[in-house]
């Protein structure tokens, strides 16, 4: 607060700046985690992003914040100027109008200040966005399937063991879990691993969306997308299909669990055992869950 | 100046056919707004119904109002239907743009006045079967961007998603022939027949097996969705360009600057003399948001997978906009510097108009980064966005130009106090309602949820709050119309005194029947 407090000073905007700041405390910064474990999933009154557990979010983060504080003081000077023409040019104030209708300099400095302030913001926008793309080295693969109205997790690179994540009904909750956002297997990745996901679509399209770690890909019948995730902190990161899919659209959480490397070598052993191998020996990245299904539904249509 | 005579003289040829030929065979401009604006209040009714229950809905966890999230999906892309077709777009293109361009170009009537009856005598069955696909089945539950797989045969299998396609198949009708008539709605002519198509295709596949977006016949569900926002976002610029005009016409009248100017067909006509601040940058200011809103649909994709290349492209054409778009919003501020304002109701819902429109400009640009998208498309965030541009910003202009015309529409004025408590009611309610959705958008709430996670409680509570006060407002505008054609006191002419030199203050209040019988002169 007192750095923010301070800074503002600096901008020499005073005591509007200040409240401002106090709101935007909220709206803007993410919080770092301290806790060992950390768990991003929204807060009650929450006004900015959700904390941040990997690298992808931390950016988007700290680009969001920048981006935040120019369009408030843009929105700031419109609301002075307007304020100020209200109180200063109303009729009592002001009888006979100015018949001033054209400044060529003020016309110029409105069209090419604004052109200034996009570069400001194109250029990081375009790191952030090239950053996220993809993955440059991608320690191992997860294949994303929503369906409705549940995910399917694939590791393509541990064996192609595949398992579905369904919501946990309110009545079977345990302690700590979360109503709308726990589910029974979550997906588990090794904190610090960057990872390929390839999401795949299966009936209509969904959205894999989590917040704290920055990512959000659709899942698409027919087609393949790729995308990435790391989460640099162990903790439980939550999100929730993003694309209307039907009647339980609302009721698909995620869960991505990050734990340390040793802790995810076990989980991978035992989830081994547990679940089928997806497919056979097919390859998951293709498509092909996808088209086989598709084609279950034409036939059905006939 | 246009010749005052006419505001008498005209009086004694007022013959007024009988009310079936009349209000159902019509082929008067004014008598058709009239129609217009009447059916959008009537769907406004209508959507802002719905939109109290969704608040209702949503204002605690759990499900209250609505059985399953189907029929919360229908409803919800029955209020997003009825909004952006039936009611926004009737009362500024077909209810203003009708009744006061001929006027204020001094032209008898529209140029093709029975394709203008028939543009809106579509509207009609339009809506009814829209609110008819409510009730059949399941409901056309898809959201009103119907993307396929789920708006195709095999996940909405009932006729009702059938009768929606079919209702937005009459409704792009009757936008094509209203335009037709508009010269400068010709945006819509370029953006409505890709809609017709993207349906149509959509209509062949549910029903005459075809696989344009069905992935197992080789179709590409994608295609749609690049079909859908060519159209669609086009469509909400459609939307706000006739507000843009309204609100320079008003800012302009209102702090005498002379003349006033500004429906955007307007700055087609030659009659005006001296503009607003920056006439050329203005006019060219739309022009370029008219054009640049056609190359930058794909910012409603960023998440499909689209290459690198295609995104940057897509991220730096929509930050082009706001440049336009902040000509403009300086353009009308330096309207007002130096003016001589009176803070009529249609001025503060003007005024009102640019600050909101700020703010979900601004928004709008944090959106545009593809970066930032990621963790914003399809939250609450993207919700108040383009809630701030279209409920606050195109429901504000159509405010704005009611109480502005009014007195010229029906021959009595409204009560000045009710209009202002109504403006300030509005104000409050529609921030309360949408502003904290940046919050809750920021925290990750996805959109078209009818239940959510109870840490997304209190924003939603505070919504819900700010709705019922919006819908409270709603229905006291209501209670000021029916006030203003009960009692309202009689307008003059030129209720708006030496800012209103446009050609609809020359003529009378409200004007005959057939408003120029001669061309008038302009000196």
């Amino acid at each position: 607060m007192k750095v923010f407090m301070a800074k503002c000073r600096a901008f020499g905007l005073g005591k509007l700046m200040a409240g401002v700041a106090a709101l935007a405390m909220g709206l803007v910064l993410a919080v770092p985690a301290l806790a060992e474990s950390m768990v991003g999933a929204p807060a009650p009154w929450g006004m900015g992003l959700q904390p941040s557990g990997g690298v992808i979010k931390e950016r988007i983060s700290s680009f969001n914040s920048m981006v935040f504080w120019i369009i408030t003081v843009i929105t700031i000077f419109v609301l002075i100027l307007l304020a100020y023409c209200v109180w200063r040019f109303r009729e009592e104030r002001n009888p006979v109008p100015s018949t001033t209708s054209h400044h060529t300099g003020l016309e110029i400095a409105w069209t090419v200040i604004p052109v200034l302030i996009l570069l400001v913001i194109a250029i990081p926008s375009f790191r952030l966005l090239y950053f996220q793309d993809r993955a440059v080295d991608a320690d191992m693969t997860i294949t994303v399937q929503g369906r409705q109205w549940y995910w399917n997790y694939t590791y393509a690179d541990h064996g192609n063991f595949t398992f579905d994540s369904y919501p946990i009904q309110e009545a079977d909750l345990k302690p700590g879990q979360i109503f709308k956002l726990s589910v029974d297997n979550e997906l588990v990745i090794p904190v610090g691993a960057s990872i390929r996901v390839l999401t795949t679509g299966h009936d209509v399209i969904h959205s894999f969306f989590v917040p704290a770690l920055g990512i959000q890909k659709y899942t698409i019948p027919g087609r393949t997308l790729e995308t990435w995730m790391r989460a640099d902190r162990p903790g439980i990161f939550y999100g929730q299909c993003n694309q209307i899919c039907g009647t339980n659209h609302w009721f698909m959480p995620i869960a991505v669990r990050a734990v340390p490397r040793a802790e995810f070598d076990t989980w991978v052993a035992d989830a081994q055992k547990r679940f089928a191998q997806a497919d056979g020996s097919a390859p998951v990245i293709a498509a092909a869950p996808a088209s086989q299904d598709s084609l279950q539904i034409a036939e059905a249509r006939r | 100046m246009a010749n005052p005579s006419y505001a008498h003289h005209d009086d004694h040829h007022d013959h007024k056919p009988g009310f079936v030929s009349r209000w159902f065979f019509s082929t008067n401009h004014k008598d058709i707004g009239t129609l217009y604006i009447i059916f959008s209040l009537v769907a406004a009714v209508v959507g802002i119904g719905i939109s109290l229950l969704m608040r209702l809905e949503l204002m605690y966890p759990g499900m209250q109002i609505f059985s399953d999230g189907q029929m919360w999906n229908a409803y919800i892309s029955a209020h997003g239907l009825i909004m952006v077709f039936f009611v926004v777009m009737p009362a500024l293109i077909g209810g203003f743009g009708n009744w006061f361009v001929p006027i204020m170009i001094g032209a008898p009537d529209m140029a093709f006045p029975r394709m203008n009856n028939i543009s809106f005598w579509l509207l009609v069955p339009a809506f009814m079967l829209l609110a008819a696909s409510l009730f059949v089945g399941e409901g056309p539950g898809a959201g009103w961007t119907i993307y396929p797989p789920l708006s195709d045969s095999t996940f909405h299998s009932g006729p009702a998603m059938d009768l929606a396609l079919f209702s937005l198949h009459l409704a792009g009708a009757s936008s094509i022939m209203g335009a037709a008539n508009l010269v400068t709605a010709f945006l819509l002519l370029l953006a409505v027949p890709v809609l017709a198509g993207a349906i149509t295709m959509l209509i062949t596949d549910r029903n005459f097996g075809t696989a344009f977006f069905r992935p197992e016949g080789g179709g590409d569900p994608v295609l749609f969705q690049h079909l859908f926002w060519f159209f669609g976002h086009p469509e909400v610029y459609i939307m706000i360009l006739p507000g843009f005009g309204i609100i320079s016409h008003i800012i302009s009248t209102f702090i005498l600057i002379l003349p006033g100017f500004g429906m955007i067909s307007h700055i087609v006509s030659t009659f005006s003399k001296k503009p607003v601040f920056g006439y050329l940058g203005m006019a060219y200011a739309m022009v370029a948001i008219g054009g640049i809103g056609f190359v930058v649909w794909a910012h409603h994709m960023f998440t499909v997978g689209l290459s690198l290349q295609t995104q940057s492209y897509f991220v730096f054409a929509t930050m082009v906009i706001a440049v336009p778009t902040g000509v403009k919003i300086f353009s009308w501020i330096a309207t007002m510097w130096g003016g001589s304002m009176r803070l009529d109701t249609p001025m503060l819902f003007a005024i009102g108009f640019i600050f909101l429109f700020t703010v979900g400009g601004v928004t709008g640009v944090v959106l545009a980064n593809a970066g930032i998208d990621q963790v914003l498309h399809n939250t609450y965030y993207v919700v108040a966005h383009f809630h701030y541009v279209l409920s606050l910003g195109a429901v504000f202009s159509i405010y704005a130009g009611f109480y502005y015309w009014i007195g010229k529409m029906c021959g009595r004025q409204y009560p000045e106090t009710l209009g202002k408590v109504h403006f300030w009611m509005t104000f409050i309610g529609v921030n309360l309602t949408f502003f904290p959705m940046h919050f809750s958008g920021n925290q990750g709430m996805p959109r078209r949820y009818p239940d959510y996670p109870e840490a997304f409680w209190g924003w939603n509570y505070v919504a819900s709050i700010g709705s019922l006060i919006s819908v409270a407002s709603f229905l006291f505008f209501f209670y000021i119309v029916w006030v203003t054609l009960r009692s309202g006191a009689k307008a003059a002419a030129n209720p708006w005194g030496a800012g209103a030199t446009t050609l609809e203050w020359q003529v009378a209040s409200p004007p005959p029947f057939h408003t120029f019988e001669e061309i008038p002169r302009m000196r």
